[in-house]
């Protein structure tokens, strides 16, 4: 029994952590239109960041909100000064991003160097908690916390307030969108710093689990695009139960059918594809 | 004077021989042509830096001299990735000329390169662990002077039976062959001096998080050996505590799961643990005081396995060179000469098998704070452990290479 709490709690910490990673994607894929594959490296470089910024503000929400602004600025910077200049263009702005992913992996090879790097655990937080005689860490389940109460914000300001009824719009149909006024184009530079200052937040609250390491970012990629494809493009109700259907798909399918651990996260995105093209929640865009 | 075909085939053939026999002649004082395949970028980044670093230290600390000749040094960066490696050895070898090569440093990269060595007669001093390199299908031009996969684990099994006195154990390892080869060498070991293997795991190398899996960990168990490379052991150790599992399941590492290069990066949850290598940066003997001392100075950390890896391996080269005469060019003689010197280097004496794999002392350790940095303190030598431990070698090559499946596991309970 101990162990099912253990692993159920589990499967909703991974889910937390994944939706904090999956939700600037999808925001970024729905709108955009392009599977914004830097979304890895916006991660990593944000627990770079966050560790540089750690050793001059010991605080690590303050870190993280630090890092979060200046991930928004880098995601702001690229998507005005690149990815502008691809408009229109989508296979050459996924072809962009990619380069740009390799270029912030070496560039944090030179700064931060190519060993480890662990974020320090809060130390409020760093004990175990014992519910109901079962151990946990405490960190975990802030991590699921902060990640709910993302969600809920990211839902308040996609659906009562007026920009993110612009968005919505914007995903599902562009060109009638921009026929009635809605400025389209500075809607894609706030969604993308919107979704890299998530990415970049999401790394150094997740540090103290995952570290910081050259390949943090091929590692967590992947992760974003099954969410997001599971869960359909665009919707943030989609990001929400795509990551915690992942992370429990992930943690007990590890844990009941060890030899599958490769495949397991992959089924059922294949499965939900090929019934449901555009995802669980995904709506047909225009 | 007519000019036929025979007296052009002895002209050319003069002609060309003159031409020959001057670059042999210059090329035996000229400078010998070193190439290191390593890796600079992308996850094993860290291992490969530290790897250009110490050989560098080396030629610097002898003038780039080796047996009376300059030495010119060549470096290939793979990124990790095993075909790019084929392609950047042959890059060194056709391009640049390279007599002899240290590295790969991956088995993966090794493996991917086995056939070219063997085609281009590529003397090799390699790092990467891969048991059948030196043992079922050992290539001729192949020699290492670091250890297989198990060739450190098998001592650890053997002290944490006699000497911990664990009995009932779990193992964990990357699911590559590199840490197959480690659990299987550590579990057969262990087993046959009477303790148990209950549980086994191999996550994925690129496992997100190790939360599902420190949930199933056993905690009736006396201890969990770690054959973790790179970041990996690293993570697990901090996510170990995290789950309030330090003190009830004693901890155990492989050669790489607590590596100098991570060690530097770990607070007091590493405090106490112990595992085996070839190395450590605390060995107590004049080069390697020389050498980590030198090295610390320059980069301000303590060497691990990688740079040490490759100082060791140079230091097998010069010696064969001193025994040459510093005649690198007649490969065959090189390779019989390799595999039979006796050298000093800083992990301590080494010499080869006939299979090309080093025999040399195995270090077990345990990681204390000294002056303030954690390192790995000897607290116990196993020395002159050859690739087979105590068996026959004869015997041991009878057996299927280590893997996930031999030997069986016994006594795994669900």
């Amino acid at each position: 029994m101990q162990y099912w709490i253990i692993q159920t709690l589990n499967s909703l910490a991974l889910g937390g952590l994944l939706f904090l990673l999956a939700a600037g994607f999808s925001l970024i894929f729905g709108l955009m239109r392009i599977a914004n594959l830097t979304h890895g490296s916006l991660y990593m470089l944000g627990a770079y960041v966050g560790i540089s910024v750690l050793k001059y503000v010991p605080n690590l929400w303050l870190a993280a909100i630090i890092g979060g602004v200046i991930m928004a600025v880098f995601g702001g910077l690229v998507e005005r000064l690149i990815l502008r200049a691809l408009a229109g263009n989508a296979l050459g702005q996924v072809l962009v991003t990619l380069g740009i992913s390799f270029i912030i992996a070496d560039l944090c090879l030179m700064v931060w160097g190519g060993d480890p790097i662990p974020v320090p655990t809060p130390p409020a937080l760093q004990q175990p908690i014992l519910v109901g005689g079962v151990t946990f860490p405490t960190y975990r389940l802030v991590v699921l916390a902060i990640a709910v109460v993302t969600a809920l914000a990211l839902y308040l300001l996609m659906d009562r307030t007026r920009i993110g009824a612009m968005i919505r719009a914007g995903v599902d149909d562009m060109q009638m969108a921009r026929a009635v006024g809605i400025p389209v184009s500075r809607l894609f530079t706030a969604v993308f710093c919107l979704g890299a200052a998530l990415a970049g937040a999401g790394g150094i609250i997740g540090g103290p689990i995952m570290s910081a390491y050259p390949g943090l970012d091929a590692d967590m990629l992947p992760l974003a695009l099954i969410v997001v494809m599971l869960g359909g493009v665009g919707s943030l109700l989609g990001a929400f139960v795509g990551s915690f259907l992942i992370g429990a798909i992930y943690t007990f399918g590890t844990a009941l059918l060890p030899d599958l651990a490769y495949v397991i996260l992959f089924l059922p995105m294949i499965v939900v594809i090929a019934f449901r093209p555009t995802g669980l929640f995904g709506r047909q865009s225009v | 004077m007519t000019f036929n075909r025979r007296r052009f085939i002895e002209a050319t053939g003069a002609g060309a021989a003159a031409l020959v026999m001057p670059t042999i002649a210059q090329s035996q004082t000229g400078p010998i042509r070193v190439g290191l395949m390593t890796v600079k970028t992308g996850p094993l980044a860290s291992g490969g830096i530290d790897m250009e670093r110490a050989l560098v230290q080396y030629l610097k600390e002898r003038n780039t001299t080796l047996a009376g000749r300059k030495v010119d040094l060549f470096v290939g960066d793979s990124g990790g990735v095993p075909a790019q490696a084929r392609t950047k050895i042959q890059e060194l070898v056709e391009r640049d000329k390279i007599q002899v090569m240290i590295g790969p440093l991956a088995t993966a990269e090794a493996l991917a390169a086995d056939d070219y060595i063997r085609q281009a007669q590529l003397l090799t001093l390699s790092v990467a662990a891969a048991e059948d390199m030196t043992q079922r299908k050992p290539n001729p031009w192949f020699t290492r002077g670091t250890s297989t996969s198990s060739q450190c684990s098998m001592p650890l099994a053997d002290y944490s039976h006699k000497t911990l006195k664990m009995r009932r154990m779990a193992v964990i390892a990357d699911d590559i062959a590199y840490g197959h080869e480690m659990c299987a060498g550590f579990m057969r070991v262990f087993e046959e001096n009477g303790g148990k293997v209950v549980q086994r795991m191999f996550p994925p190398l690129t496992v997100p998080d190790y939360g599902t899996y420190l949930a199933q960990l056993k905690t009736d168990i006396d201890g969990i050996f770690l054959g973790f490379a790179g970041s990996n052991g690293f993570r697990y150790l901090r996510q170990f505590n995290e789950y309030g599992l330090r003190g009830k399941v004693t901890p155990i590492g492989g050669m790489t799961a607590l590596d100098e290069a991570v060690l530097r990066n770990m607070g007091d949850e590493a405090l106490g643990i112990v595992t085996s290598c070839w190395y450590s940066a605390e060995i107590e003997n004049a080069i390697n005081k020389k050498f980590a001392a030198n090295f610390s100075v320059d980069w301000s950390y303590d060497p691990g396995f990688y740079a040490a890896a490759t100082y060791v391996e140079a230091a097998v080269l010069e010696a064969t060179l001193n025994a040459l005469k510093g005649n690198i060019e007649d490969k065959p003689s090189f390779m019989k000469t390799v595999r039979n010197i006796k050298v000093d280097t800083a992990r301590g004496p080494v010499s080869f098998d006939r299979y090309g794999n080093v025999v040399g002392n195995i270090y077990i350790r345990k990681v204390e704070r000294k002056d303030g940095r954690l390192v790995n303190r000897v607290i116990h030598t196993y020395p002159n452990v050859s690739q087979f431990w105590t068996y026959k070698p004869e015997e041991f090559l009878k057996n299927p290479v280590y893997s996930r499946d031999w030997p069986p596991a016994k006594n795994l309970e669900s």
